[in-house]
This record gives C-alpha cells, structure tokens and sequence, in this order.
C-alpha cells in the first residue's frame, strides 16, 4: 500500500495504474445505485460473476459494480466498454447470452436496448438515448465509469490531481480565489456563494487555530436522491473536495453528516476515508505538503430540519438539532464554537473540478447568476424517472420534455413541484422558466437541493399541498412559534378542505397564514415551508375553489369529494373486487356486471388497483 | 429484561466518549436492544459527560429511536413525494387495515412494526414498500395482502426452523 | 462603539448588545414572550419582531437574538411587523387562551378575533422554565423533550430530575401556569377583559380578575 509522499508519487501511481488498463480492456459495468438495488441488480452482477468465471476469456474481462447512472426507471443497467453498449432491464436470466454474444460476440442484443418516446431506432450507447444526449454530467458523469469501492479507479480518471495543485501550486487565498472567480453557489438549498463563506470562515478569528469543515449529507428531501448517489457513486470526488476546502479556510478536521437511512453511502464512504488516509491523502503531512486534515463521520436520526446548518451543527455536538438565530453565522461561529464551513454534498463535488480546470472555466456554464451544473432527480409521472445533471438555465420543458421524456398515461402535464417539500409548484404556462437560483425564487418556488417532482392530470393540488403541509408539520423542530403552531393550523385548514368542510374564508386565511410563517420563522425551514400552499393558491386556485365552493375534487384524490362506481360495459363480473372489498360494498351475479353500494363505499380504491380490466371509475 | 450494560460500554468506548459520537452511539444501541433501554440511555449520558435530560432530548428529538420495545420485523412504507403522488396513501390505509395497528405501533404479537419513512431514493420504483431490508416495488392496494401473507409465511418459516 | 437607527432615530450602543436592549435604551418598547431578565435569549416566540433594512430586502427578525450591526436601520412598529406579530399571537393564543400574558397582549395588539382553531395545551415551549433551570439555577434537569407540535417541556423518562432542588423557578417564570386568565367562557377564544380597548355594554366574560383596569373600568370587546 503506497503511501504517497509528495505529488510525484501520486503521478507514478497514476502513470502505473493506467499502464495497466488499456484503452481496448474489455470492462461490463452494473449500475449499484440505489434504483437498481432495489431491482436486484446484485442477482445480475452475481450471474455475471459467474458466468464470466466459468468462460474461458473470461479473467481478461474486468466487472465492475459501480455507482448510479442516472437512468434508474430502466434499472437494472449494464454499459460494455469499450464500445459503451448501453443494455437496460437486464435480468440475471440475461446473462449468459450478454457474455457470449455482446461481451465475446460483438453483437448486440435487441431487446435489451433502449427505445423510447419519439425514437425511430434502438439507443446503442448511452449517448443515443435523449435522456443522456442533454445533459452535461460534469460531476455525475463519473459515476457510472468507476467502482465506488476502488481509489484506484478514481485515480484513473485524474482524482486527486486537484488536491495536488491546490497543496503545491497555490496558496489558501488562491483557492479562495478560484471558487469565488467560477461563481460557484451552494447546492444545498439557499445558494449562498460558496466562496464567500469560505473567505469568511478562513478571515473569522479562530482563537485556539481551530476550524471546521463539514459536508451536510442529511439529504432529507422527500423524492430527492442525488446526494445519496454521489456519496455511494463516488465518495473520493467529496472527499478530495472537502481536503481542498479544508486546505482553503485553515481547517484541521472535517465532518461528513450523513442520514443513516443511507446505510450504502455509509459504507462506501467509510471505506473510501479508510482508503484515503492509507494512501497519505487524509491525516498528517498530506502528500508531503505539512498539511494535516482529518475527516470523521457523523450520523443523523433521521430529522429533515438538520438539514438546516446550525441545527445540523448542534447534532454533531450531540445536542436535539434546533436552529439558532443566524448571526453568528456558521463561519464564524459554527461547531464548537468555531468557525466552520458547511457545504453539502454536491458542492464540495464540484470542487475539484473548479480547482482543476479554473474558476474562469467553469464560470462559462450556466446563467449571469447562477453557474455550473446541477444534479436534479427528476421523480413523480415522468416517463424517465432518474437523475439528470444539467447546465443551469435549461428550461423546464428541456427537462421534463426532452429529458425526462415526458408524462406516462398520456395524462397530461400539470405541475412541477421543485426544491423538495418547502418548494413550490409550477404550472405548465412556467414550463419555459429558465432554471437557475433567481428566476425560481421569483416564480415563488426554489431551487432547494434539485428535487423536482412531476405532477399529472390526477395530482391534486389541493392534496399535494396538504401532503407538504403534513411532511413539514412532523419535521418541524418546535422551537419557534409561527412554523410550530402555523403550520399546524395551516394543516387542519388544509385538511378541512380536502374532507370537503373547506369554507370561502378559508383561502385568504391560508394566504396571510402563509406570508406570516414565511417571514416570521426562525430558520430557513419556516421560511419556505408555506411555498407549496402559497404557489399552489397562485397558480392552481380553481382547484382550491373547486373543493371549497363545488365540493368536488377534480383530480379524482380527495376521498371525501369522490364517488367510486363501476363501468358497465367494462365489467366481466370477474368478482375479485367483490371478493375483496373491505366493506362488503360491492355486489353482483357472477360474469354481470357490479355495482357499489355508494353508502358503504370508503373510497379506499383497493377495487381500483384489484380491477384488471381498469372497471372502476372515480369521479 | 435486563440490558447488557458492558456492550453499551463497548460501544460507547467505540466512539472515544466524545459527544459527537452520541447519536451513532444511540444508533448502535438501538441497533443492538432494537430500542433505546433506560439504564443504556443513562449510561450514555453518565460516560459522555452529558446531562441526562440533553440524551433523553436528542432521542426523543430524533424519529430514529425508540424508547419503547420495537416489533421484531419492521414494514416501513415509503410517503415520498414520488410514492406519494403514486399512490402511497392507499397502500398505507390497506396495510394498516390488515395488520390493525397505525404506524409507529407494534404488532400484538411483537412479530411486526409498522413505519412510515419520508423517502427511500428508489423513486422509480415507487409506491415502495421495505420489510426489513427488502425492497418491494410498484405496490398497489390490490398487492398489499400478498406481499404480507409471503412474509408472514418467511417469518412463521424461520420460527419453525 | 455601533451606530443603528432604530424606528428613525440614530444611536450609538456598545457592541454585542441586542436590537431589542438598544431599543429600550431608547424608551421604544417592544413586546416579548419568551424574553425574560437575567435569561439568555433564546428567539422562539417570536413576538419581537422587528423590520431590518438591508437594501431592497427587508426580513423580520427576532430583536432579542439579534446582535446590532452597524449602520443598521430597524423597524419596529411597521405594518409588516405588526401583521406577523399579530399572526404569531393569534396562533399563540389559540393554543394556549387561558394565559393572561397571551390575552393582555393580544389586547395590546388588537387582535380581536381568533381564526385558527383552539387546542388547548398549558404550555407554549416559550422555554423560560429550561433556561431559569439551566442559568440560574445551575441545575438543568429539565429541557424540551420530543420535536414539533409533541414538543414538551420535561425531565428526562418524566421522573423527578436529580437535580431538581424544589426552587419553584420554573413556575414563577412561567407566563401560562402564574398569570391564568380565570374567565371561564371564551368567546372565540379571547377574553381581553383587563386590557381590551374597544368596549362593549355589558362585560360578558369578566371576571374581574386583573389590577389593570382602566379609568373607563372593566371592558372587553364582543363580537
């Protein structure tokens, strides 16, 4: 195991490890993300093993588990270099055939190719497939090309050369310097310049030396995985990052707060911290430059709010994570007192490359305000459910349309939620917004960690809301009284109204209940929480009148505005949903067609999922 | 039931008795006892150097931990977002319907523990439903009373064997 | 030294001090909830609101919290703050009507009505009873215990706390469990009896239960 002494012998190691990967080395990568797990991907990755052990060629062939690709609505996936064969639905079963005739063959196989909307041939290559063919995958691009678990792997494709010239070729202020020149800004939610806090934190009087260097990886957005995939896909790109940054402000030891409902990324991250301080690049005399940086893990307990920086702050100093006023800030009074420098997960990836192709290089990406690259996970009725890293100030419809591939059913596009559960919800007429930090703000949603979730023609808006509501009612922390009590009330209004008991007043009510919790709050969770309902009285308010006034929910959701019935004509009179039903509701002779008692009828739906011959209607 | 106190020391010592270690501490507790004992909570609160009340806090604070016995085998039901607007809501109604307990409650015979959990990062899969580590994918209501009896049924199995 | 204009008036306070200690300095009250003498602040009720002036933007912030800066321009009556701060006792007021401070002050304020609806707890987590405890004390057996709207004040497993000395600080400080409004019948919530400025013919709910009444005697507004 080399422990690398100086900058020299990390390129030795390079030079040594790429002499022994040839350009033409025959590589099957399996996508290891969360997406394909819960595919059972590792049943394909098993049959490879196998199959490949018992072929003759088959030690010539490198197989590799790697992180997410992105792509996980056609999980679980496998890419074939060299010549980047892109298979998607790959089942263990599938194995064999891939390795004689793909892997040994040259062939590819037809059904295991990508096609989709608007496609006139199948995709070979994941270059092919328009989800891919817009993106500009900067920092998530990586993923899908090393072995979470491999440091080597990341030394292949250039790691750590960054840290290098950041710890030989320029002093702190020059790193400084070079994030603040790219324009870089936090992609945790409020996108604070991250060069900035950085110059503050490094400017802030330390009175013992001491400094902090944290990575919030307490990714709490409901329908937002893209922190969790770069922390499980490539954990030496955050790492490298946080040593760079840690370099920058003076800090001698560095924190990684990660949710433990991501026991993956946990791991791999532990391995990669294991791997790292055995190559010399975490610890004392870091690659011979006299700097010594550390980094330890710390866990959340499963808390939305600490996402928050100072209530993520008090839980590492093993306090209940409730937000404190902001000043102090964080860089100047952060953990223990000292100044710290919280960024999350994707910005500290984006470090790197910053340091290795220039401040003014990455500058040219993006809009005048917001630079570079952004991860969203494109979630909800989309076709291509993944994620997607795009240049800032794409629109919306090159997201959702070109990308994402547009709405499942043909149901129609109703809104896009953005920003996680405090963002809010843009109709279709805001479909060519440009998306960067400014212009979402100023259509009354955010950019929050990249979140967005897609809404069809049988979302309510009105549910959607309440549903937000609901998920920040539970996370808030207590502490200040408009988000505690406010929101509650905002929920029993909101509730009131999908059960049908909705009155006239209660609209305007909403709405200055929502303008004094967002600017009365404490923290940054308060703040936004009243987004959902604010955007949604905006841009959806016929359907808040449509329950209150009609009492009737247009979208089919709320139970207590619905009636569940049975298409006659479609009917066979299988009897399963009379079999089934819960309330004994539904009656009917055999091979006729049922009928539903409307007084004993829950609207619970289970007929609906049951019925193969989609039969049930709600209206 | 009286709690191994030596291995909350173990675990406690794991961490160098420092407090920034107190909620991964708690975590391998829990993980441990499958719900956070009183004497263990004291203890950590004794060996850390904390206030008792500030451990009780954080574990209360926290939707991790539990402070009462947890059911042997836990169902967690994904409320995402994605799930969400997919459907979740029935699933939820119609596993609670069958087992009879709400989430957050244990199942009489100790055997299952009902969750909810606020995004699981399979979003394409969605409405997830997790029992123990297993994923189970685009569930709907109609699916539900399958997928529990084919994990009762793994359960009595084990009980057997 | 740092200069603040606070409500348009200039003056000069040493660094460190709070908006809201600057303010009195200068005889402009401001309402409080949590805020307590000798207590450090802790910002949760929010009722202290002020205006902060910073270029095109101008958020609300706890005056108790927040420490002077220089060449800053407060506000502290303006129309934003008092629509919020009417907000946050309204909201305060219906989880908690029987305390005679929340009732005096929405007195104060004007709030004449209470939209939202009543859930009776007997305790706002103002936090005064942890910080008494914890500063003064020196004891520290009780904290906020739980997350959200289960939030509570508590000692650990809700036993006696070891610490507990039996001061009965917690209690004194307390604006709910010292200052109960005794009406028995709420209308809507309010009772404003004692300091309600806009008169009715016949007082429906008093109970002549304050020191504060007024040359004009008992009166209490009715809807």
């Amino acid at each position: 195991m080399p422990n690398l002494k100086s900058p020299v012998a990390l390129e030795q190691l390079r030079n040594h490890i790429m002499t022994r990967r040839p350009p033409e080395q025959i590589t099957v990568s399996v996508c290891g993300g969360t997406g394909c797990h819960a595919y059972k991907c590792e049943d394909v990755a098993a049959a490879l093993r196998q199959e490949l052990a018992c072929h003759p060629g088959g030690r010539d062939v490198v197989m590799k588990v790697t992180g997410c690709h992105g792509l996980c609505e056609r999980g679980p996936l496998m890419v074939i270099h060299p010549q980047g064969i892109f298979y998607q639905r790959v089942k263990p079963g599938d194995v064999p055939e891939i390795v004689a005739e793909t892997v040994f063959g040259g062939r590819f196989i037809d059904r295991l190719l990508y096609t989709g909307p608007g496609m006139d041939a199948a995709a070979l290559r994941e270059d092919d497939i328009p989800f891919y063919r817009k993106q500009q995958r900067l920092i998530f691009g990586n993923n899908g090309l090393i072995d979470p678990t491999s440091i080597e792997d990341y030394m292949a494709i250039g790691g750590y050369s960054s840290l290098a010239k950041a710890l030989f070729a320029m002093k702190p202020a020059d790193v400084i310097e070079e994030i603040k020149v790219s324009g870089l800004r936090g992609r945790g939610g409020a996108g604070f310049p991250t060069g900035l806090k950085w110059e503050m934190c490094a400017s802030a009087v330390a009175h013992d030396g001491a400094r902090y260097v944290i990575c919030n990886a307490d990714e709490g957005d409901p329908g937002a995985y893209m922190d969790r995939s770069l922390l499980e896909g490539n954990p030496h790109s955050v790492i490298e990052g946080m040593i760079i940054g840690a370099y920058a402000v003076g800090a001698g030891t560095g924190y990684v707060y990660v949710r433990h409902e991501y026991p993956l990324a946990l791991k791999n991250l532990r391995t990669a911290l294991i791997q790292a301080e055995r190559y010399g690049l975490l610890g004392d005399n870091i690659l011979g430059s006299r700097f010594n940086f550390r980094i330890r893990i710390s866990v959340g307990g499963g808390a939305f709010v600490c996402g928050e920086e100072t209530a993520l702050l008090f839980s590492i100093e093993g306090k209940p994570g409730n937000p404190r006023q902001r000043p102090p800030f964080p860089a100047r009074q952060g953990l223990f007192g000292k100044p710290t420098v919280l960024n999350n997960v994707e910005t500290w990836a984006n470090v790197p490359v910053i340091t290795g192709l220039g401040g003014p290089w990455y500058a040219r990406l993006g809009t005048r305000n917001s630079k570079g690259t952004k991860i969203f996970s494109l979630v909800g009725k989309i076709n291509n459910t993944g994620l997607v890293e795009v240049p800032m100030g794409i629109t919306l419809r090159e997201i959702v349309f070109d990308i994402g591939g547009g709405i499942p059913g043909g149901k129609g596009f109703k809104a896009v939620q953005t920003g996680g559960p405090s963002g809010g919800c843009l109709p279709e007429s805001l479909l060519d917004l440009p998306v960067d930090f400014d212009r979402l703000i100023e259509a009354g949603s955010i950019m929050g960690s990249g979140g967005m979730i897609v809404m069809d023609g049988e979302t309510c808006m009105v549910d959607v809301a309440r549903y937000f509501t609901h998920f920040l009612t539970e996370e808030s922390c207590g502490k200040c009284v408009p988000c505690r009590e406010g929101l509650d009330r905002m929920l029993d209004i909101l509730t009131d109204i999908t059960e049908g008991r909705g009155r006239p007043e209660d609209i305007e009510l909403l709405q200055e209940l929502g303008e004094a919790i967002k600017s009365a709050s404490l923290c940054a969770l308060g703040r936004t929480a009243p987004n959902p309902v604010l955007s949604t009285l905006r841009y959806f308010r016929d359907e808040y009148d449509a329950h209150i006034r009609g009492g009737r929910c247009p979208a089919g959701v709320c139970k207590a505005l619905i009636s569940c019935s049975i298409d006659t004509a479609r009917c066979n009179g299988c009897g399963l949903c009379a079999r089934e039903c819960p309330q004994v509701a539904i009656t009917g002779e055999k091979k006729q067609a049922h009928v539903i008692d409307q007084g004993q009828c829950t609207r619970c739906g289970l007929c609906k999922d049951l019925c193969k011959f989609d039969a049930v209607v709600i209206s | 039931m009286k709690t191994d106190l030596e291995k909350v020391a173990a675990i406690i010592d794991r961490y160098d008795r420092h407090c920034d270690g107190l909620v991964s501490i708690l975590h391998e507790v829990q993980h441990e006892f499958h719900f956070l004992p009183e004497d263990a909570v004291r203890m950590v609160a004794e060996f850390l150097g904390l206030p008792l009340v500030q451990v009780y806090g954080v574990a209360t604070f926290f939707k991790a931990f539990s402070l009462q016995p947890r059911g042997e085998h836990t169902i967690s039901v994904c409320m995402g977002t994605a799930c969400h607007v997919r459907g979740a809501p029935n699933v939820l109604n119609e596993i609670k319907r069958h087992l009879g307990i709400e989430p957050g409650e244990n199942s009489p015979d100790m055997k299952f523990r009902l969750e909810t959990v606020n995004c699981l990062g399979a979003c394409a899969l969605g409405p997830i439903v997790v029992i123990d580590s297993e994923y189970e994918g685009e569930v709907n209501s109609g699916k539900v009373k399958k997928l529990l009896d084919k994990h009762k049924a793994a359960v009595m199995e084990k009980v057997h064997a | 030294m740092v200069q603040v204009r606070i409500d348009g008036i200039r003056t000069v306070v040493p660094e460190g001090t709070t908006v809201l200690e600057a303010a009195e300095t200068m005889g402009i009250r401001i309402p409080t909830l949590c805020h307590y003498p000798g207590l450090s602040p802790f910002g949760g009720c929010r009722v202290c609101l002020v205006e902060v002036k910073r270029g095109d933007r101008s958020p609300l912030e706890a005056s108790c919290t927040l420490p002077v800066d220089e060449g800053q321009v407060i506000l502290t009556a303006s129309r934003k703050v008092m629509e919020a701060r009417r907000v946050v006792v309204e909201l305060l007021l219906s989880s908690c009507p029987s305390s005679k401070t929340l009732q005096d002050l929405a007195s104060q304020l004007g709030i004449n009505r209470v939209r939202f609806k009543i859930k009776e707890r007997e305790c706002i987590l103002c936090g005064r009873c942890v910080r008494y405890c914890k500063e003064q004390m020196r004891s520290g057996g009780i904290d906020f215990v739980g997350r959200g709207m289960a939030s509570t004040v508590s000692s650990a497993f809700g036993t006696t706390p070891a610490e507990c000395r039996n001061c009965g600080g917690c209690q004194w400080v307390c604006p709910v469990c010292e200052r109960a409004c005794l009406a028995g019948d709420l209308l809507n919530g309010l009772c404003g009896g004692c300091h309600n400025a806009a008169p009715v013919e016949t007082c429906l709910v008093c109970t002549h239960c304050s020191e504060s009444v007024g040359a004009g005697g008992h009166r209490v507004f009715h809807q």
